[in-house]
């Protein structure tokens, strides 16, 4: 069978194409495959091959960075070797360090309490804008959403005012004793995670709504009614249905925090090192971009070793239900 | 608003030797059917059974692997969907929810370039007939499902086509709106004089609008007839199955007139044409008799007992495990557990094919 | 429902969180002491001079060309994908390759894609000068990650209108330059304008990024604010804040306030 009328184009001529190849049906008109995937391979073609120059081969390269070597002045040496991999783990030229590896272990921690505390604030939030007034609901999440789009320097260094040594935080904390008189809340741990968890926290409300949003009272009930306790009641009824919800909320908020350095970097002071802040000091001053892409590669791992983790908690989830 | 053929020879439907394939699954096989023009055809059959794929290929989003498919002398596989005369009924109506009904309606014509002033009559008229005429500024997602379906029906009506092909456009209707517009298109066929082509797994709603019924069947007609033909004499066991209207009796026949079954022997007009088969018969044929009858008496237990309103539907146990279905006059007094002789005409008696 | 008492309590404390330091830097635009945080008085004096201050203007304006620009770039890029991977009947293993390049760089963290553009200017340097740190490398890396936002709103869009009403359509003698005309591109331009307005807001707040990849003469709103800060805050920043803080605000409620209007049209 073949078409004797050129599908995509107008005039109703036969092309090459339509002359030896069968004949498809796509959406109703007769085509061939080479014109169907030809032109589609136009429209997608133009965009990954953007993607693919500027990101897809950038990365590829710097996983292969991760394993050559600086150079004498800075630059990059195309040689093998494991030198950046162990001088993460603690191996440098000075014998064995914590120094890195325990930049690695804060990172991980901070993310870890950032999300948990996150999810301890941010589910009653959830429930209490789903139990406000249906008309009231759309501006409460919109008002949470509002500091997410505000830029994260405006908002961290906002934090670093709030706390500063003349302002009423620090002069309730000069009195209490809690800190020296004159001195400002911040460069400190206790900062670094105020700044996290407010950061973080719209991230974590608003898929949890989501969840909190489509929960099926009548099996909380028919909880209550079995004569479950409030914590079996909280477990079975409410927890297992916003499972998806929390896996979401889980999922974007302990991997940005993973990558986080700004907010470390202005309220943590110098000594409060992350990943985020090692990888931009060997991409900035010490120029050392071989050991700056492996950091890199211990973030990327790192958050491909969530979302895997993550995946398989809410299959499991899945699966049970 | 009558169709008129292009030319004095009406335009009939010819289906020839179609086979489908997707992937490794046959879906149609061999099919041939040949559709006179302004007929009411019905595709019936279970789900999985091709009725809708053979649809698509005639609206022209299905090629098949084999086959031709002409209308008139018109070859219509040579042809994209856009440019066959005709027109389909999705079943979920597939209006477009950023478009009025009225220019929903006028969708096909403007498509086509039919000058303003005659689109504007032509969509008025369809509207009217369909009675949706009120609803023309609104937009689809504030009609209900009856009203949408008018819609769907108006705007695939007001082109004219020359086949109109409807795919279960009643699944979505409750039992009330069903009726209606089931007498609503068959008096919408009459009028337009178009060949329909109604796909559909209902068999009650295949026997109420059509003219002829074909049943479809893992990708080859079962059955093509008339709703009386299909209804009365299935020819096959599953048809008879699929009709849901007669007893499904297994039984032996080693060649002469008699057929031997679980519960007794009985007289057949004719020898069987197997050794080994089905016989059928109808609820409404079997007569509940007070003693034995003359020829193909059964001895049964009224085992359940329904009133249906204008009969008494009963559920009776004859040989082992064996009940048939029965039916009798509203009058007539039974009751479970009760005992009777039950008569089986030996011409009421379908030999099926298998 | 009857929440327990503590739930109110803790989502106040949530919602403090979250807008008491820049409730107090709006204050703190409004004081008159310009170094140190001790009340002075109040004034609306570092409003204007934010407004007449040089360094501040270009940020804005280099912000926002960048953002049009990139956005655009994007959109296009964007939505010429979407449609190209929705409307073909690509094999499973091209959908899948595809689900995940578009969607690599939402999920990776932001300093990796900095690093990663970083990298791919400095091999490119080699080629040409233009991909110099600048405007230009900006404007190239704001459109490389915009493009999966844009692609993933009109993709979702796409999705919706579904196969049906293309068919719907062919079947009612439409050729493939009407089905689009009239058909799919009505209903997508709410979709392919969300994703622009999507892109072009990301690309507004981008800090990460811009601040590995960014030359001397290219200074955008946040980095400026940055750099403010590693110096020594001026009251222009605090009154410049709180213009961006209010803005944001406003457009969103904004945004909520018509999307709330549009689903609340009559239904049957």
């Amino acid at each position: 069978m073949r078409a004797n009328t050129c599908g995509w184009n107008s005039r109703q001529t036969t092309c090459w194409s339509c002359a030896i190849k069968p004949v498809i049906i796509h959406d109703g008109y007769l085509t061939t495959k080479p014109h169907l995937y030809g032109r589609g391979a136009l429209l997608v073609g133009l965009a990954f091959l953007w993607m693919g120059v500027f990101l897809f081969a950038p990365l590829a390269g710097l996983s292969a960075l991760a394993f050559a070597s600086r150079g004498e002045y800075g630059g990059v040496e195309w040689t093998f070797t494991w030198e950046n991999l162990s001088r993460l783990a603690g191996h440098d030229e000075f014998g064995f360090s914590w120094n890195h590896l325990l930049i690695l272990w804060r990172s991980v921690v901070l993310a870890a309490v950032t999300t948990v505390l996150c999810l301890l604030i941010g589910f009653p939030m959830a429930f209490w804008i789903a139990a406000r007034p249906a008309a009231a609901r759309p501006l409460l999440l919109a008002l949470v959403m509002v500091p997410s789009c505000v830029n994260l320097v405006i908002r961290t260094y906002a934090w670093q005012q709030f706390l500063g040594s003349q302002m009423p935080a620090a002069w309730v904390a000069q009195h209490l004793g809690l800190v020296p008189d004159g001195a400002s809340l911040y460069p400190t741990v206790t900062a670094v995670y105020l700044g996290m968890v407010s950061a973080m926290l719209p991230f974590t409300v608003l898929p949890l709504y989501t969840s909190v949003e489509r929960l099926d009272w009548s099996l909380v009930e028919a909880a209550r009614d079995l004569h479950a306790g409030r914590l079996r009641t909280f477990r079975h009824g409410i927890l297992a249905q916003c499972m998806p919800g929390l896996l979401a909320a889980t999922i974007l908020t302990f991997i940005p925090s993973l990558g986080m350095f700004v907010i470390s970097d202005m309220l943590g002071g110098a000594k409060f090192l992350l990943v985020g802040n090692l990888i931009q000091q060997q991409f900035g001053s010490m120029n050392n971009w071989p050991f700056g892409a492996t950091a890199g590669l211990f973030l990327v791992i790192a958050s491909l070793f969530a979302l895997w983790g993550l995946r398989i908690v809410s299959e499991r989830e899945a699966g049970r239900r | 608003m009558l169709v008129t053929p292009t030319d004095s020879r009406p335009l009939d439907l010819a289906i020839s030797g179609i086979d489908k394939s997707f992937g490794p699954v046959q879906v149609l096989r061999g099919l041939s059917i040949d559709i006179p023009d302004g007929q009411f055809v019905t595709l019936l059959g279970p789900s999985g059974c091709g009725k809708t794929t053979l649809l698509r290929i005639i609206a022209g989003f299905e090629l098949p692997d084999r086959g031709q498919v002409r209308l008139g002398g018109t070859d219509l596989l040579a042809l994209p969907a856009h440019k066959r005369p005709v027109n389909t009924v999705f079943q979920s109506y597939a209006l477009f929810p950023h478009l009025r009904v009225e220019d929903n309606v006028a969708f096909g014509l403007k498509s086509r370039r039919v000058p303003a002033a005659e689109t504007t009559r032509r969509v008025r008229e369809a509207m009217e007939t369909m009675r949706i005429l009120e609803l023309a500024r609104r937009y689809p997602h504030e009609l209900s499902g009856g009203q949408r379906q008018r819609v769907a029906l108006a705007r695939a009506l007001v082109n004219e086509p020359e086949v109109l092909l409807l795919d279960e456009p009643m699944s979505a209707l409750d039992a009330k709106l069903r009726k209606e517009v089931q007498g609503e298109l068959k008096r919408i066929q009459r009028q337009y004089e178009i060949t329909f082509i109604l796909v559909t797994h209902d068999q009650d709603e295949a026997i109420a609008v059509s003219d002829r019924i074909l049943i479809m069947q893992e990708g080859s007609i079962a059955q093509d007839g008339t709703p009386e033909e299909v209804y009365e004499r299935p020819v096959s066991r599953f048809v008879a199955e699929f009709m849901g209207s007669a007893n499904l009796i297994p039984a032996r026949c080693p060649g002469t007139p008699v057929a031997v079954c679980g519960f007794g022997a009985l007289h057949l007009p004719a020898p069987a044409p197997w050794s080994q088969g089905h016989l059928a018969i109808r609820p409404e044929d079997i007569e509940v008799r007070e003693a034995e009858p003359a020829v193909n008496g059964v001895r049964g237990l009224i085992s359940e007992r329904l009133f249906r309103g204008d009969h008494w539907e009963l559920l009776i146990r004859v040989g082992e495990g064996t009940s048939l279905r029965v039916m009798t006059e509203p009058d007539q007094q039974h009751h479970e557990g009760q005992h009777v002789w039950l008569e089986l005409p030996p011409d009421d008696l379908l030999v099926l094919r298998d | 429902m009857t929440l327990p008492r503590w739930v109110p309590a803790v989502s106040w404390l949530g919602m403090t969180l979250l807008y008491l330091p820049l409730l107090a830097v709006a204050v703190l635009s409004f004081n008159s002491t310009r170094y140190g945080q001790s009340w002075g008085g109040f004034t609306v004096d570092w409003y204007a001079r934010m407004v007449s201050n040089e360094a501040i203007l270009s940020a804005a304006w280099n912000s926002l060309v960048l953002g049009v620009i990139s956005t655009v770039l994007a959109t296009v890029l964007g939505t010429l994908l979407a449609i190209g991977l929705n409307r073909r009947p690509w094999p499973r293993w091209f959908k899948r390759g595809s689900d995940l390049a578009i969607n690599l760089p939402v999920v990776t963290p932001d300093i990796i894609l900095a690093i990663a553009l970083v990298g791919a200017f400095a091999v490119l340097r080699e080629w040409s000068a233009a991909f110099k740190p600048g405007m230009t490398t900006l404007i190239i890396a704001h459109t490389t990650f915009q493009i999966s936002f844009v692609t993933l709103v009109v993709s979702s869009r796409l999705t919706t209108i579904g196969k049906d009403q293309v068919e719907a359509a062919r079947d009612l003698y439409a050729n493939t330059g009407q089905i689009w005309l009239r058909v799919l591109l009505p209903q997508l331009m709410p979709g392919i304008i969300a994703g622009a307005l999507l892109a072009f807001t990301i690309s507004l707040d981008d800090f990460v990024v811009s601040f590995f990849v960014t030359g001397p003469e290219a200074t955008t709103l946040p980095l400026l604010i940055y750099a403010s800060v590693r110096r020594g805050v001026t009251p222009e920043i605090h009154a410049l804040s709180t213009v961006i803080v209010v803005g944001t605000m406003l457009a969103i409620i904004a945004v909520t306030w018509i999307q709330a209007a549009r689903t609340a049209k009559p239904q049957e």
